[in-house]
C-alpha cells in the first residue's frame, strides 16, 4: 500500500539536523533544494563513521580497513545502480557531479563520434552544464548546435521533432528544467531520437532526486546526475551509460585506478566502471551517496514526487494571488517539478531574495545557470523557490508573506 | 554603517533616481553590466573645461546597483575629470552607508566601475 503511505514532512524534518537552524532569529525556511539539497543525519553520520573507523584508499589494499572501504564504496555503487534500475553496476561511473559526467561524454564519446558538420540538438532550457560542453566540442571539431524551442508556458515545442532530428548525432536534453520546473517527456523524445538514429544524453540533475527514474524504461544512452541534490554530499555524481558505449569509448582522465597494465610507453584500461575513474575516488562521498539513495528509497520516490506535486500545486495557487507576479513554467503540476521561477514587478530578484532572507527564507535569485533561457523569457533574472521532502505547505505561506513584506518596502 | 540594506535613502534613490535619462550630446557614453545579476547601467558624461559638466545615467537592476549609480552622479558632477579617473570605490561605499555583503558588492560598485572604464578605457582603480 505504497500509495497510502505519503510523506510525513514533520518526521522527515527530524532527520535533517539543519532544520533546527535559525536565521535572523527565525526558523530556516529552505527553498533552494534545486541548487543543493540538505542532508539527513544518516548521510552525515555514515561519512563521519568512514573517516573515524575505516578511512583507507580502496581497491588495492590487502589490509582490513582498505577492504572495508572498498566494500562500502562498491556497495554504494550497487545501490545507486538499483536506484535507477540500471542493467549493470558496470554502467554506473562515479564522477564529481553532473557537469563532470556530461564533460566526460564530451571528451570521450564526443571527440570520437562528433565530426565536422555533425549536428547536436539541445534545447533553449538547458543548464549551462548541458550547453557549454557542447559549445566547446562543436568549436573544437566544427560541429553545429541546434536548439528545440520552448513555448510561452515553458514547454518544449515538439511538433516538428522528427524533422528537427534528421541527421542529428546527439540529442542532449534536461529531464527537468532547473529554472522552469518543466518535466520533459523523455521517453517519447528518446524514442523519436532513436528512430532518427541519434543518441540521447539526459541531464538528470533535477530529476533523479525528485521522481522515480528508471533508466531501462527511459531507454536513453547517457544519463547524468549529482549526489548533492539528492540528500548526498557534494563531490560525487554519476554518469550512467550503455555498457556497449562505455566499452567502445576511450578513457577520460588518465592515472591510477583506471589502468590494468602500464608500461613506459603505453597502458591498457581497467574494466568498467573503473576505466573512467582515475585517481583515488571520493570514497566518503560515494558512501554518503549510497546512504542517500537508501534514505530516498525508504521514503519511496513515487511518494517524493507526490509530495512535491502537492507543494507545487499549492505554491502556484498561492503565488498567483500576489498582485503583478509573473510565474514562468507550466501551470499543470503534473508536468511541473518542484521548482518555481517568478518575478515581482519593480523588485529585482536579488532585492527580493535579500529581503525574504531577513525572514529566514532561502530562495535563489539570478539566472540559475540558464542565461539563454533568461534571454528567451526576456528577463535578466528570476527568483526561484524549490522544494524537497522536508518542505511543508506553511513554508509556502511564509514565502508569500515574505514577498508581501518586500512589496511594502518597495511600495 | 547601517545594517539595513534598504534604508530609506537607498529606496528613495532607487524610486526617484537623480540625473536619470540620456544626455543626447554626451561626450562619453559608457555601458556597464553584471551579466550574473542582470544589472545594467549606461553613463552619459559631458565634459567642460576639464571638468564633468553634466552627467546622467540610465539602467535597470537591483535597488543597490541603481541607487548607487544615482548617488554617484551626485558625487561626481562638476568635479575635475583628472580626479574622477581614479575615483575611489570606498567613497561611494561610504556614501551608500550600508554593509554590503560580498555577494552584493558587484551591484554596489557597478556604477563606479563603469565610470572608471568611461574615463580610462579600463577599470584599474588607483591604490
Amino acid at each position: 500500500m505504497i500509495g497510502a503511505r505519503g510523506i510525513n514532512a514533520e518526521a522527515v524534518r527530524a532527520d535533517f539536523p539543519i532544520m533546527g537552524r535559525t536565521i535572523n532569529g527565525k526558523p530556516l525556511v529552505y527553498l533552494d533544494s534545486a541548487a543543493t539539497s540538505q542532508k539527513p543525519a544518516v548521510v552525515i553520520d555514515i561519512m563521519d563513521d568512514y573517516y573515524r573507523r575505516y578511512n583507507a584508499n580502496p581497491h588495492r589494499g590487502v589490509y582490513t580497513i582498505s577492504e572495508e572501504a572498498t566494500a562500502a564504496y562498491e556497495s554504494a555503487r550497487q545501490r545507486v545502480a538499483a536506484f535507477i534500475n540500471a542493467a549493470s553496476v558496470k554502467e554506473v561511473i562515479f564522477t564529481r557531479n553532473t557537469t563532470e559526467a556530461i564533460n566526460l561524454v564530451r571528451y570521450t564519446w564526443g571527440r570520437v563520434n562528433i565530426h565536422r558538420g555533425d549536428r547536436i540538438l539541445l534545447t533553449e532550457m538547458e543548464h549551462h552544464s548541458n550547453l557549454v560542453p557542447w559549445q566547446l566540442l562543436a568549436q573544437e571539431v566544427g560541429a553545429t548546435l541546434e536548439f528545440l524551442k520552448i513555448d510561452d508556458e515553458g514547454l518544449l515545442q515538439l511538433d516538428e521533432l522528427d524533422d528537427r532530428l534528421k541527421g542529428v548525432r546527439l540529442l542532449a536534453i534536461t529531464h527537468q528544467s532547473n529554472t522552469l520546473g518543466t518535466i520533459n517527456p523523455i521517453k517519447a523524445i528518446t524514442a523519436a531520437a532513436h528512430r532518427a538514429g541519434s543518441l540521447v544524453l539526459i541531464d538528470g540533475a533535477q530529476a533523479v532526486p525528485h521522481m522515480p527514474v528508471d533508466i531501462k524504461d527511459l531507454d536513453v544512452d547517457f544519463y547524468a546526475f549529482s549526489g548533492h541534490k539528492m540528500c548526498g554530499p557534494t563531490g560525487i555524481g554519476v554518469l550512467w551509460a550503455r555498457r556497449a558505449l562505455l566499452e567502445a569509448m576511450p578513457p577520460f582522465l588518465g592515472g591510477g585506478d583506471m589502468i590494468k597494465r602500464v608500461k613506459l610507453r603505453d597502458a591498457s584500461w581497467n574494466d568498467l566502471p573503473w576505466k573512467f575513474e582515475a585517481g583515488t575516488p571520493s570514497v566518503a562521498e560515494g558512501i554518503g551517496l549510497g546512504a542517500a539513495v537508501d534514505y530516498l528509497g525508504n521514503l519511496g520516490m513515487d511518494q517524493v514526487r507526490a509530495h512535491e506535486r502537492t507543494l507545487v500545486d499549492y505554491a502556484l495557487e498561492k503565488l498567483e494571488e500576489i498582485p503583478g507576479i509573473i510565474i514562468y513554467g507550466p501551470r499543470d503540476p503534473e508536468i511541473h517539478g518542484g521548482a518555481i521561477s517568478f518575478t515581482i514587478p519593480d523588485i529585482h530578484p536579488h532585492d527580493l531574495a535579500t529581503l525574504v532572507d531577513r525572514e529566514g527564507i532561502a530562495v535563489r535569485a539570478g539566472h540559475h545557470c540558464t542565461q539563454p533561457l533568461m534571454d528567451r523569457l526576456g528577463v535578466p533574472a528570476t527568483t526561484r523557490a524549490s522544494f524537497y521532502v522536508y518542505n511543508r505547505p506553511d513554508e509556502v505561506d511564509q514565502l508569500v508573506s515574505g514577498i508581501q513584506k518586500a512589496q511594502k518596502v518597495f511600495a | 554603517m547601517s545594517d539595513d540594506l534598504y534604508r530609506e535613502q537607498i529606496l528613495e534613490h532607487y524610486k526617484n533616481p537623480h540625473h536619470f535619462g540620456e544626455l543626447p550630446d554626451a561626450d562619453i557614453t559608457q555601458e556597464g553590466d553584471n551579466p550574473l545579476c542582470g544589472d545594467v547601467i549606461t553613463l552619459y558624461l559631458k565634459l567642460h573645461d576639464g571638468k564633468l559638466g553634466e552627467v546622467s545615467f540610465r539602467g535597470r537592476g537591483c535597488a543597490i546597483s541603481q541607487a548607487s549609480a544615482s548617488m554617484l552622479t551626485d558625487m561626481i558632477v562638476g568635479r575635475p575629470v583628472q580626479e574622477l579617473k581614479s575615483f575611489p570605490t570606498k567613497d561611494l561605499l561610504e556614501e551608500l552607508g550600508i554593509q554590503i555583503s560580498p555577494a552584493r558588492m558587484k551591484c554596489a560598485t557597478l556604477s563606479v566601475n563603469t565610470l572608471r572604464v568611461a574615463l580610462n578605457g579600463d577599470n584599474h582603480e588607483e591604490d
